[in-house]
């Protein structure tokens, strides 16, 4: 693992030289499994995330069926070979934290009444790690979602903000991550409905308004470009038989 | 007709009156809840899925498997989250439950009714209605429940071509289950068919479209008759 770098920001410019309200590039990828009812790969800077999302099917055992609602069940899990050091395949403390949060942030979004007794089963393989694998694998299972024609009130797009040097800035890498003052991971609808917040380190009341203005920035920018590629995906279909593009619909105003 | 694509939360309409399927009522706005195709009827606004499971409705028509023969019961894979339910009851004559393996045994395929589904989502199934019947001949293929009504078309319509221009019989269950019956090639021909449709489902002008892929199939098939009479010489 790098050591520690001296400064985090050098002329407005961070390590990799983004500002400080820049996003990593983020590469998204439709429907990469045949098998899954809906899946999504997404590459954000160096992590690469693939999301499957199954059913609503059966669920087994029948004692955890729910006779109101379907039950959405979320599984993170991290490749072994997804970073430096190998990692203990198999389901860790941190794993079943994360799990149990992505499936909070689904839960609200999700219309789990039209399908009592059933599962929707969400699973989240990290590949490839370089801190954010949280929020990727929340961005890449909203898509996988919406791929696998589950009815949901909107989109959930995730970011992070942390603090180093003493400043706010968006979307962590791995040495701000690591070594930075504080780590925030968001998610939340279009309409700016949280569905996810986890706070590491500490920020002040002012610094922590601060984070949330910037992450609404930065769930913004994930929302336009996860529906760009929902909207591609169509459109290129389309375009494979020859006919033109579609025009597009309204973007969703925001909730009071 | 107007056909916009859209994503879960894309505001559709502002009259909360339309709300139809695939949508849902966030204060005074009408919004997509799946991703799909935008539907704008006269009385209704819905979204028309591009993927999902089957969901069972009361008098749908469809293809069931059977997988367990249960106490006075036959328990039918319908394609769905939810098993079907056939009560010994509903089978066109009167049995013996002793023996009811003997008119229907796991493996075996029905044409069958959902006669009704309770909130609990235990759907019942029945076989007492005129064209419902075991099927013992035939084939089966599976398409996405969402692509289903392009393959019955308009009123019928696609159905009905396919039908007269292939030379088979068919039946398309609302669960995507189609059944296909006729000599070899035929039901060959008719899967291709159903396949192709699956694949264009959401392009306009699709009757033509399978009327071109039939003609340019019909050439190749006519072309393979020819040879294989030449193997005989």
């Amino acid at each position: 693992m790098s050591e520690k770098p001296e400064h985090f920001i050098v002329d407005g410019k961070r390590l990799d030289g983004r500002s400080v309200d820049e996003l990593r590039p983020i590469k998204i990828e439709l429907s990469p499994l045949d098998r899954a009812d809906g899946s999504c790969y997404l590459e954000w800077g160096r992590n690469k995330i693939m999301a499957a999302v199954y059913g609503p099917r059966e669920l087994h055992p029948r004692h955890r069926q729910n006779m109101t609602k379907a039950v959405v069940q979320y599984r993170y899990n991290m490749a072994a070979f997804s970073v430096d050091d190998r990692i203990r395949p198999g389901h860790s403390r941190r794993s079943i934290e994360i799990s149990k949060v992505g499936r909070d942030a689904f839960e609200y979004v999700v219309f789990t009444k039209f399908f009592p007794k059933t599962a929707v089963d969400i699973f989240i393989e990290v590949l490839q790690a370089d801190a954010g694998t949280r929020t990727a694998g929340i961005n890449a299972a909203s898509l996988a979602l919406a791929d696998a024609g589950i009815p949901m009130r909107g989109l959930v797009s995730a970011c992070a903000v942390g603090k180093v040097d003493g400043e706010i800035v968006l979307d962590l890498m791995k040495e701000e991550d690591n070594f930075g003052e504080a780590d925030v991971p968001i998610a939340m609808t279009a309409g700016g409905k949280i569905t996810h917040l986890q706070m590491d380190g500490n920020l002040t009341k002012e610094e922590f308004y601060e984070a949330l203005k910037l992450a609404k920035i930065g769930c913004d920018k994930v929302y336009k470009l996860q529906r760009q590629a929902l909207i591609e995906k169509y459109n290129g279909e389309y375009a494979e038989n020859g006919e033109d593009a579609m025009p597009q619909a309204r973007i969703g105003d925001a909730d009071e | 007709m107007e056909r916009n694509i859209v994503i879960p939360g894309d505001v559709v309409s502002d009259n909360v009156k339309m709300s139809g399927s695939g949508t849902y009522v966030h204060g005074d706005e009408v919004r997509a809840s799946v991703y799909g195709l935008l539907n704008i009827g006269e009385r209704y606004i819905s979204v028309i899925p591009l993927a999902g499971k089957y969901i069972p409705h009361a008098s749908d028509r469809v293809i069931g498997i059977i997988t367990e023969v249960a106490y006075s019961n036959w328990i039918v894979d319908i394609n769905s989250p939810y098993d079907g339910l056939l009560h010994i009851s509903q089978y066109p004559r009167r049995i013996d439950s002793e023996n009811m393996s003997r008119y229907l045994k796991v493996g075996d395929c029905i044409l069958t009714m959902i006669a009704s589904v309770d909130a609990g989502m235990k759907v019942e199934l029945t076989l007492r209605e005129k064209e419902l019947r075991v099927l013992s001949d035939g084939r089966i293929v599976t398409i996405n429940p969402t692509k289903m009504p392009r393959v019955i078309g308009r009123n019928g319509s696609m159905i009905r071509l396919l039908k007269s221009e292939i030379g088979c019989n068919m039946f398309v269950g609302q669960n995507g289950r189609i059944w296909i019956n006729g000599s070899d090639d035929c039901i060959d021909l008719a899967i291709q068919t159903v396949r192709y449709i699956e694949d264009n489902a959401h392009t306009p002008g699709l009757t033509e479209r399978v009327q071109a892929f039939l003609k340019a199939k019909e050439k190749t098939r006519y072309g393979k008759v020819h040879e294989s009479r030449n193997d005989e010489e």
